[in-house]
């Protein structure tokens, strides 16, 4: 008896030490985790010298692609014979990843979407572009150089890889007639109960506010990623109301193939690549709808430390040559940035079907933007609402 | 091949002199000190215990106590009560908690429902030989993926699927994507977990328990509600538990057939990776961990632990 209470008591003993122990490590590891900003040059880079022999990419999957997932698809090892520059590359799931991932400091460049790159350069995590040392800068469409989401106070902060829309899909057999407004997925969703569809993030309220800017001019909504208090209510009052008829939300976009195949989704929001990923005869077309619709533009930027700047330079004139921006952008399924691109896609039409060149149809995109608390639009008089106001929003959309 | 016969010793043997090596020096000491040999020989294992389950529920635990700045994505390492509060008050999590746990308790109890007679005859009815067969078309499916699974019954279940196909005859319609499609799916996936605790019960029951209850005038029911259910009640408990806390921390199946619905998981989930708010996601992680403690607590007493 004696001898068993004292191994409970040993073991209990050890047990608590244990984890008096761990959490006594975790409080000293947790003191010291707050980061600071990296010291940005201010100035971009005034002249190319030596190549390094590597250069270390961050980016959306399908950006890099060095024949190791598809032996076809390679426009790495091209560069890297090219300039001798040897690509190490991560790619990431979410604009908060690559955020993160690039305060790490291992990146020479990254591929940023809109909410993602503005938010890089207010960290002061990347690094001016001076786009005199980038040849193929010259031929990148005008309309979108030197935008909101990749330059700052007449800075140029990257180069526009490709872009593409958020457009509306609907099957041709259920809705009838073709829609021309967002309306079948808002106010007449009811229509299609159990059938409607819609992208599944926080960013998507950006798509009710568009759509309100033209139906509820009164709610002054400007920028469809700057909302104050009452306009953010208004959209998600918009979705709360979407929601009842909502069949599925979709984020993997082969969900959303799969749904517009067997009918179990007869309407919204997609992207072009899922069309042209739809099996032969499926009965389902896209518009962009006569309200607008929001899209992305990426953008590859410099690392503010980056350890490798010549080779970065380098990727950065390679991607944007019309060979490269023609392999990348067909590859993932979106518009090239480079007009010559045109010329060099594998399917013909690649260009045509996805509006590459049309400066009338990508003025109708709001490209993303991460909304942040002091309003895009200018507005000063007001506190807009934040990215997780977005997320706690969307999250009671879908209940 | 000649045998080396051992010499007779000529003189007695002298106690070889053992050289005081570290090694050496090192045992004799342990084996003076039990409690010292003890505690390291546990220190590997605790260490691990410590550092997996103790050290991560307790960084859970801080973690829900810090905020987020919105506009540099950094925790900051200032103490609140925020999140939990946020937790505990809101609406939606008072809702997706209440969906969370009668989506458990629904596959759970479905589950139970058909493990028990799959067992049953498993275990009383089936010869050696189907029996093996039985086990091992039971633990089949865990071969394949989860994922694979959880697809094959958003393909079983679509508008036109073979779930469609079958009941349509009799005036039926498929569920679409959704909660019963969920539960449907769920229970699927957790069937094995559960058959099998149950089987090994059964088999602990002996037949003759079954004879004697017959001999004494018990008809079957009666049989199997005063003899098998109470000796058997333990292991559905350890089945009731693989099931029940599967579902609660599911959030892939849900999204790949609950069409618009959430659960717990899927809201930790965007606030890990959408919404870059890991306290929040800390928060509401807490109450699944609650509920499978209190259920735990619960279930220690039928001794149902003993059976896992």
């Amino acid at each position: 008896m004696k001898r068993s209470s004292t191994r409970t008591r040993f073991t209990a003993g050890a047990l608590s030490g244990v984890a008096i122990v761990s959490v006594a490590l975790l409080l000293t590891a947790c003191g010291t985790s707050q980061g600071g900003g990296t010291a940005a040059p201010s100035e971009a880079q005034a002249e190319l010298g030596e190549m390094e022999g590597s250069v270390s990419l961050l980016a959306w999957p399908g950006y890099v692609e060095d024949g190791s997932n598809d032996p076809t698809v390679d426009w790495v090892s091209a560069f890297e014979d090219k300039t001798g520059c040897t690509v190490t590359s991560k790619t990431y799931g979410t604009s908060d990843e690559a955020f993160s991932l690039m305060k790490t400091g291992d990146y020479d460049v990254v591929a940023a979407s809109g909410d993602a790159s503005l938010r890089l350069v207010a960290a002061r995590d990347v690094a001016p572009v001076n786009t005199d040392l980038i040849p193929n800068y010259a031929g990148i469409f005008d309309f979108l150089k030197m935008q909101s989401w990749n330059s700052v106070d007449g800075v140029s902060y990257g180069i526009p890889h490709g872009y593409g829309a958020n457009l509306l899909m609907y099957n041709t057999e259920v809705v009838t007639p073709a829609p021309t407004s967002w309306n079948v997925v808002f106010d007449k969703s009811s229509e299609y109960k159990g059938a409607v569809t819609a992208y599944d993030s926080p960013i998507s309220i950006a798509d009710a506010a568009v759509y309100l800017m033209a139906h509820q001019p009164d709610l002054g909504i400007k920028n469809p990623y700057a909302l104050d208090e009452t306009q953010l209510a208004a959209s998600v009052e918009l979705f709360k109301n979407q929601r009842i008829n909502v069949g599925e939300y979709w984020s993997d976009y082969l969900k959303e193939v799969q749904a517009f195949e067997t009918g179990d989704t007869v309407v919204g929001t997609t992207w072009q690549v899922i069309r042209n990923s739809l099996a032969e005869g499926t009965p389902a077309e896209v518009v962009l709808p006569e309200e607008g619709a929001t899209g992305w533009s990426d953008t590859w930027m410099i690392a503010a430390g980056a350890k490798s700047p010549n080779c970065a330079y380098a990727w950065l004139d390679y991607i944007a040559s019309p060979e490269a921006n023609a392999q990348a952008t067909e590859y993932f399924g979106e518009a090239p940035s480079n007009a010559g691109a045109c010329e060099f896609t594998v399917n013909p039409d690649h260009c045509a079907s996805y509006h590459a060149g049309d400066a009338d149809y990508a003025a109708q995109i709001w490209y993303w933007s991460t909304p942040i608390a002091q309003c895009l639009d200018g507005r000063t008089d007001v506190q807009c609402t934040d990215y997780s106001d977005w997320t706690t929003a969307w999250q009671e959309i879908k209940g | 091949m000649t045998v080396d016969a051992p010499a007779p010793p000529t003189r007695r043997a002298v106690v070889p002199q053992h050289h005081l090596t570290v090694a050496r020096r090192g045992s004799v000491f342990l084996s003076r000190h039990p409690r010292l040999r003890l505690s390291l020989l546990l220190s590997a294992p605790l260490f691990w215990l410590g550092l997996v389950y103790i050290a991560a529920l307790a960084a859970l635990l801080i973690t829900a106590l810090w905020t987020v700045d919105s506009f540099t994505g950094q925790i900051s390492q200032t103490w609140t009560l925020d999140n939990i509060a946020a937790v505990l008050t809101g609406s939606l999590y008072q809702t997706v908690t209440l969906r969370t746990l009668g989506v458990a308790l629904l596959v759970t109890i479905i589950d139970i429902v058909i493990a028990l007679p799959i067992a049953f005859y498993m275990a009383k009815v089936a010869s050696p030989r189907a029996q093996r067969i039985l086990v091992i078309a039971i633990l089949m499916p865990l071969w394949a993926s989860y994922l694979v699974k959880a697809y094959a019954w958003r393909s079983v279940l679509s508008q036109g699927g073979i779930f469609e196909w079958l009941v349509s005859p009799f005036g039926g319609h498929s569920p679409g994507y959704g909660l019963p499609a969920t539960i449907i799916t769920l229970s699927y996936l957790w069937l094995p977990y559960v058959i099998l605790p149950i089987y090994a019960g059964l088999e602990r029951v002996p037949d003759s328990l079954l004879e004697a209850s017959g001999d004494l005038g018990g008809g079957t029911w009666a049989t199997l509600r005063l003899v098998v259910l109470p000796m058997i009640w333990p292991a559905i408990i350890a089945g009731s538990i693989f099931s029940f806390s599967l579902s609660l921390g599911d959030y892939i199946t849900v999204n790949i057939v609950g069409g618009a619905n959430q659960m717990l998981g899927n809201l930790v989930y965007t606030n890990v990776g959408a919404a870059n708010n890991l306290p929040l996601a800390a928060a509401i992680a807490l109450i699944p961990i609650l509920i499978i403690f209190a259920y735990l607590a619960a279930v220690r007493r039928t001794g149902a632990l003993n059976n896992l």
